[in-house]
């Protein structure tokens, strides 16, 4: 994977793994499918999606990600903001 | 019936025994990460606090990196998750939620509040900040950008709130003393106490 740089723009996967069985997502559902900016990655860690069934685990880099809240629930504040971490292999290039 | 005598005592006892006698951790090591635990508490948080608002250098470090500038105040963060710190500005108000589970900068916090981990509080703070903190009395004027801070991964976040009005001059034991665990979580902004 390339790797984004902070300004990148992104999209999180539209996608449901839990829907094809067991698993540990740390990608919240309300973001699936969402746009995003890249505010800065915040270093690598283990995949814990591998961690948590005791799999090796690769190292991933992890992202801050923002998004427009009233954008991801059609409602809210204009200007208001959702900031989370998001590993690599969940984003693509939007 | 006693808590010693549980099926949960035992099996952590069991468990407590086995990873001493395999070498993995000794009863030493136990024993010092339970005194951290114990010891975590918000007063840890408030301290930073303080001191960021009174010391420009060390708010720099706080805000590039927490667990060093929490470690240079004594607390331990052997272990502890990386922590990320966000500063709350005039333009700008930090919330901070876990919406997967219960992630908390507990290293310097403590252990949650109870409603932290509730499923109200994690869906509201996401999808309706402006109206979950306005019952808490906290008002975010239409001017300033709030910021939800969704921890979901491997930091933990807390955050720098603004020094209130009026505490000019003040000790950083007496800053200390105002700011609240909320203050650190963005559910609530120090107030100046009355005189």
């Amino acid at each position: 994977m390339a790797g984004f740089a902070p300004g990148a723009h992104v999209r999180v996967k539209n996608d449901w793994p839990e829907t094809r069985g067991p698993v540990h997502i740390r990608t919240p559902h309300y973001l699936r499918g969402m746009h995003g900016t890249v505010v800065r990655q915040l270093g690598a860690f283990p995949n814990p999606e591998d961690l948590a069934f005791a799999r090796p685990a690769a190292t991933l880099p992890l992202y801050h990600v923002a998004f427009d809240q009233p954008a991801v629930w059609q409602e809210g504040h204009a200007g208001d903001q959702l900031l989370v971490e998001i590993y690599e292999h969940w984003l693509e290039p939007a | 019936m006693n808590i010693l005598e549980s099926e949960s005592e035992k099996l952590l006892t069991a468990v407590r025994d086995l990873l001493a006698a395999k070498g993995l951790v000794t009863t030493a090591e136990i024993a010092e990460r339970i005194a951290i635990t114990d010891a975590a508490n918000p007063g840890q948080g408030a301290r930073m606090v303080a001191k960021a608002w009174t010391d420009p250098a060390y708010r720099a470090l706080m805000l590039e990196d927490g667990t060093k500038a929490a470690e240079e105040l004594g607390i331990p963060m052997r272990g502890a998750p990386p922590l990320g710190v966000l500063e709350n500005t005039a333009e700008l108000h930090n919330l901070v939620v876990c919406t997967l589970c219960s992630c908390y900068p507990r290293a310097v916090l403590g252990y949650p509040p109870f409603w932290f981990k509730s499923a109200a509080y994690r869906a509201r703070g996401v999808r309706d900040p402006r109206g979950l903190l306005s019952e808490w009395g906290t008002v975010v004027p239409d001017n300033v950008k709030i910021r939800v801070v969704d921890s979901t991964a491997d930091y933990r976040w807390m955050v720098l709130p603004q020094r209130p009005a009026g505490t000019e001059g003040w000790s950083e034991e007496k800053l200390a003393s105002i700011v609240r665990e909320g203050d650190m979580i963005g559910v609530t902004v120090p107030v100046q106490p009355a005189r």
